[in-house]
């Protein structure tokens, strides 16, 4: 079970918080069946989730190739911008999800071009999007928080299939699908090798160009889903507040999913369990009675951790220090052995 | 002696880099420093100028023993480097890099005006007269080398090393860096030259020390040491052991002909040139470091587009116009430098053997993982790579072995024509006569191979036909009886007088 | 003529061509008054985007200084209500706390080797949740000796006001332009900013350099917050998000490259003030939505970058075809 080995650190800080949160707040784990649906704070943790757990799937496709997506938050105020329009215009729903999804995928297409063609650092290239997307996504509100009534928009956000939200449906099901298209087919294998070493992958014959791009538009689509999500939710566009910030929260769940930031080997549901670790952080916060605004300091030590224990210099003096213990370990049994 | 080394040592895991090599310099001497890849030149350099701690051996300059342990503390010691790279900031003025560090300054700031004054008179010493107020990078190399050359003589004093300073000059330009040099000299400077072209060798050094497997073979004054002579230390056999290619028994001439390249060049690479490969052929590509033998072979497999010429086979014209459509051609290309174009360190054997394949296979094929075992460990197996399993990441391997796994990828995907670039590099002795054999093997199969190698006995081993490769031409072409080891260096030597009679 | 210079050329030029459009079609945006607003709004952006420009030239990115502008006014209300100290005093205190930040923030990304935008995101964190532990709520400030710096301000001729904080910010700019291009540490931020590994081998003490720099860019975000403070009259933890986006943005069309070793401090001032500008136009205008201030700004960062990579292009490309 290389998976389970590989989630494994993921898996047991998201069991300890879950303990911290129980121990602090006893109901956490309770769950009831009220009227067809789940309840409780960990139906909660999933379904408020649902926006960075989607992100996080396209970005950690994008890290994986070394790069990054800054606009994520502002591909999804366009997107929820551009659903809740449609709708007001009365196209109906499979014209906003249409138009949504085209939208993610067109601010992918951009960022990709500029990435793998134009040849600009993914930091650069996505930062233009980032500055540019909600003054875009007020263009398509006019500067309001455009709300509408349709119930089968709405559904996206506050409906329940089966007992869950639909927001966890989807990020479950998107997360679980991407994955297995990752490791059923050879992209997995193909995004890894561009992440790792680009000049060699190509002259192997791996067509980076078209593969960096393709994540870009994979983000860009996660984004989307992330928008329709937040706006359903709240019925209504923010251009100003949708996603804001959201994409940081998206490389947080990345990096705490044990991916590196240079890129190479990936694991998209690490990433989901790293989206369910900052939200279970943000509920517990919230239920054990602190003032939600300790959340991002919490967060930024969280980061500050990681990046100690990810760093590549302190990587390096730990496989010293390894090296030279195991080295003495086998000098004491040869010593033993003679 | 200005500069003496005495018994240097250097050991890096796995390698010995420098085993006791001694190096004079004398004060207003320009000494060539000598030798092919992983002769142990670099490291020498690198250990003079404080980049590397040596593991053993003194060094002394003007009698005094030293021991620099930054490149900055070389440099106040009195040793100053050049690198082929130029190693100066483009994106700050001429002025600013001359004087960066040192730059004059009134009230804590620095003097423009007087910055100016210094870095102007300080080139006027070569000759030089610019705008030092422009940015670097809007100069071309050649005065870029020049201010490079200016700034570590005004800075170290005593000691120069130069390494590869010419490397892409023209020949005008080279004569411009030379004279400078020259003055360098005239002041009493020790200058040590690392290059790899024999012309420029003689035409500026006074004495020259040959390296080869991190030994010091021979140190000679340059006027007592013929150019023959030289490149037989260089390459380490001498001429007089006629060894005969085993596969020069007249294999040669039954082959039919497959691929057929004519008037393939790129300005700056290599000039064009025409060759043809016969199917089960091995093509020899004989010529020193920078001559345009990797240039030649990076032009057939599409890394850098060919800008004149065509490739053609039976059926029609052939697409190279990147390493995709030379792949979709059937080419296969293993690259001089392993580790950053060859393998991809972070994946495992497995994963790096079936690379190839599953990307001209497409993402949405993939090979199925029972299939992806079978392939990895019939070739773990057939070209006897050591590991401890398939999944084991490629970067854990030897270099003998990554460069097996490398091969496996190409092998994997059965191509007709394979370019091996330095195949035997860097690799053990058991290693290299495994993969020769293999050579062999495949083409025995009718697979055609281009092989660049710097070792002379192993193209006359393995190749049918040799093209030597000088000043980024193809200046000749020896097959069957004139494979031999001697001819092959006698055309390598030539100067093109001769070139053009051989 | 330097091509590395172009871009400032472009800056300057874009500017007083839009200037010069503002002002045919509002021949009112040309007073004393306007101009005098123009630089008081934006003060406090100005003086982050020295520090902005300095990092950005290093090669490196401070995304904490929207944070540490709103904690600023945050420390200095709460202070100031909180304590009998004397502004000045405050002020003293909070620039040792953020450029000490910086520095640490300087230190990690040179020990870590890791990127500076990941670590400056968690010092974007903890700046902002450390202004939320202070409190969540706006904190007006009522002091006296407040309101004699926020009514200082020298009347130009045609009524306009040269405020106090205007001019703080135009001295900021110059002490950035002395210190990026009169000092040897100026020369090192753009050696490092050229190519870190030839930098060192000039003889660039790099863990230094980066701290200065970082702290540098701290003590900028301080100097900000103070300015933001007494334009607004307030502390609150919820203000200036996304500022470093928009300083980013004002150095980038300011000319400078924003992968480091090329630009201008003075070109960083012409970014700031083309964005006051737009944003001037735009009330001017009356029926323009705010919105394509910042759909414009995005276009004037795309074009900058393009040109950049467009000059870096034709540089390379003309030395190789003077080589061959």
């Amino acid at each position: 079970m290389s998976l389970l080995r590989r989630i494994a650190p993921q898996l047991v800080a998201l069991l300890i918080l879950f303990a911290l949160v129980s121990v602090v707040f006893p109901g956490f784990l309770s769950v009831s069946l009220n009227d067809g649906r789940l309840v409780g704070p960990v139906i909660d943790v999933l379904k408020r989730g649902a926006p960075v757990a989607l992100l996080s799937i396209g970005m950690t496709l994008v890290i994986a190739t070394r790069g990054i997506d800054l606009s994520v938050g502002t591909t999804m105020a366009i997107c929820g911008a551009a659903a809740a329009a449609v709708i007001a215009a009365g196209w109906g729903l499979p014209a906003a999800l249409a138009v949504a999804l085209a939208a993610g995928a067109a601010a992918g297409l951009w960022n990709g071009v500029l990435v793998a063609i134009v040849g600009i650092q993914p930091f650069v290239a996505t930062l233009i999007l980032m500055t540019m997307g909600r003054g875009i996504a007020q263009l398509i509100t006019e500067g309001c928080i455009l709300t509408f009534s349709d119930a089968g928009l709405a559904f996206f956000g506050s409906g329940t299939l089966l007992g869950l939200p639909v927001p966890a449906w989807l990020w479950i099901v998107g997360g679980l699908g991407v994955a297995a298209l990752m490791r059923r087919t050879a992209l997995g294998l193909l995004i890894e090798a561009i992440g790792i070493n680009r000049r060699a992958s190509a002259l192997a014959g791996v067509n980076a160009t078209v593969l960096v791009i393709a994540v870009y538009v994979a983000a860009g689509l996660c984004a989307a889903l992330a928008g329709i999500v937040v706006t359903a939710d709240i019925r209504g566009a923010d251009a100003n507040n949708a996603g804001l910030w959201l994409e940081l929260d998206a490389i947080l769940a990345v990096v705490i999913g044990g991916n590196s930031l240079l890129g190479g080997r990936f694991s998209v549901i690490a990433s989901i369990l790293g989206a369910m670790i900052i939200q279970t952080i943000d509920t517990g916060v919230l239920l054990a009675g602190f003032p939600p605004e300790y959340n991002l300091v919490i967060k930024a030590v969280l980061v500050l951790m990681i990046l100690v224990l990810q760093s590549p210099r302190i990587a390096a003096e730990w496989r010293l220090w390894r090296d030279s213990q195991r080295a003495s370990r086998a000098a004491a049994e040869r010593r033993q052995a003679s | 002696m200005l500069l003496t080394v005495r018994t240097l040592t250097k050991a890096f895991p796995g390698t010995l880099a420098l085993d006791g090599v001694d190096f004079d310099l004398a004060a207003g001497e320009v000494h060539a420093l000598l030798g092919e890849n992983g002769a142990g030149k670099s490291t020498l350099i690198k250990c003079l100028t404080g980049a590397y701690l040596r593991d053993g051996g003194a060094m002394a300059l003007d009698g005094q023993p030293i021991d620099p342990r930054s490149t900055v503390e070389a440099q106040d010691l009195g040793i100053g480097t050049v690198y082929q790279e130029v190693n100066l900031l483009p994106n700050l003025t001429v002025a600013q890099n001359l004087m960066f560090g040192r730059e004059p300054r009134r009230w804590g700031l620095i003097h423009t005006a007087a910055l100016r004054t210094e870095a102007r008179a300080l080139l006027t010493q070569y000759g030089l007269d610019i705008d030092v107020d422009r940015d670097l990078g809007s100069y071309s190399v050649a005065i870029q080398q020049i201010i490079a050359i200016a700034r570590a003589a005004a800075l170290s004093g005593k000691v120069l090393i130069l390494d590869e300073p010419t490397a892409s000059l023209d020949a005008r330009e080279v004569e411009m860096v030379f004279d400078v040099v020259r003055g360098l000299r005239e002041r009493g400077l020790g200058i040590a030259f690392v290059t790899h072209f024999l012309d420029q060798v003689y035409a500026l050094s006074d004495r020259i020390t040959v390296l080869r497997n991190g030994r010091k073979v021979v140190t000679e004054r340059t006027a007592d040491l013929g150019r023959m002579a030289l490149i037989e230390h260089m390459l380490g056999r001498a001429l007089e052991s006629e060894v005969v290619g085993q596969s020069a028994e007249g294999a040669g001439a039954t082959t039919q002909p497959m691929l057929h390249f004519s008037g393939t060049g790129r300005a700056g690479a290599i000039e064009p040139f025409d060759l043809d490969v016969g199917r089960g052929e091995v093509v020899g590509l004989a010529g020193l470091l920078g001559s345009g033998r990797t240039e030649s072979a990076e032009l057939m497999f599409g890394v850098r587009p060919a800008q004149t010429g065509a490739a053609r086979d039976a059926d029609g014209p052939l697409d190279l116009s990147s390493p995709r459509a030379a792949i979709a051609a059937g080419f296969g290309f293993a690259p001089e430098d392993r580790k950053t174009d060859g393998i991809v360190a972070d994946l495992s054997i497995r994963e790096n053997i079936i690379l190839g394949l599953q990307a001209r296979q497409g993402w949405a094929k993939p090979i199925p993982r029972s299939e992806q075992n079978r392939i990895a460990d019939d070739y773990i197996r057939r070209l006897d790579i050591r590991t401890s399993g398939r999944e084991k990441p490629i970067g854990d391997l030897s270099g003998g072995n990554q460069q097996k796994v490398v091969l496996a990828r190409w092998l994997a995907m059965n191509p007709r024509f394979l370019i091996l670039d330095e195949p035997t590099r860097g690799i053990d002795v058991g290693a290299h006569a495994e993969i020769l054999r293999l050579i062999h093997d495949l083409t025995d199969a009718g697979l055609s191979v281009l092989i660049i190698s710097s070792e002379i006995d192993e193209l006359v081993a393995v190749a049918d036909r040799v093209i030597v490769v000088r000043d980024r031409r193809h200046v000749a072409e020896l097959s069957g009886e004139r494979v031999t080891a001697d001819q092959i260096m006698r055309a390598i030597a030539a100067t093109d007088a001769d070139g053009a009679a051989a | 003529m330097n091509t590395r210079a172009l871009p400032l050329y472009a800056t300057i030029a874009i500017f007083l061509i839009a200037y010069l459009l503002c002002w045919l079609q509002f021949p009112n945006i040309l007073s004393t008054r306007v101009i005098g607003n123009l630089l008081t709004d934006n003060a406090y952006l100005g003086i982050v985007a020295v520090g902005m420009t300095l990092v950005i030239l290093s090669g490196g990115i401070d995304l904490s200084v929207g944070s540490v502008i709103a904690f600023s006014g945050v420390f200095i209300a709460v202070l100031l209500r909180d304590t009998g100290l004397h502004p000045m005093i405050v002020f003293v205190l909070l620039l040792l706390l953020t450029t000490a930040f910086g520095a640490a923030m300087g230190f990690l990304i040179h020990r870590l080797m890791m990127p500076a935008f990941i670590v400056t995101l968690a010092g974007m964190f903890l700046a902002r949740g450390a202004a939320y532990m202070l409190t969540i709520d706006s904190v007006p400030i009522n002091d006296p000796f407040y309101q004699t710096l926020q009514s200082a301000y020298w009347l130009m001729p045609g009524k306009g006001r040269l405020t106090l904080i205007g001019v703080l910010m135009l001295l900021t700019v110059m002490a950035g332009m002395v210190i990026a291009h009169r000092t040897r540490f100026g020369t090192s931020v753009y050696a490092m900013g050229g190519g870190e590994a030839t930098a060192r081998l000039m003889g660039v003490r790099q863990g230094r350099t980066i701290v200065l720099v970082y702290a540098f860019s701290g003590l900028m975000a301080g100097l900000s917050g103070i300015v933001f403070s007494l334009y607004t009259g307030s502390g609150y933890p919820l203000a200036t998000v996304g500022t470093e986006l928009t300083a980013i943005a004002a150095v980038v069309i300011g000319g400078t490259l924003l992968t480091g070793g090329a630009g201008y401090m003075f070109g960083t001032l012409i970014g700031v003030l083309t964005m006051g500008l737009l944003q001037t136009y735009i009330v001017f205008d009356g029926t323009l939505s705010s919105w394509w201030t910042k759909i414009v700004i995005g276009i004037l960062l795309l074009a900058f970058i393009l040109l950049q990579k467009g000059l870096l292009r034709l540089t390379r490309g003309r030395l190789q075809g003077a080589a061959s």
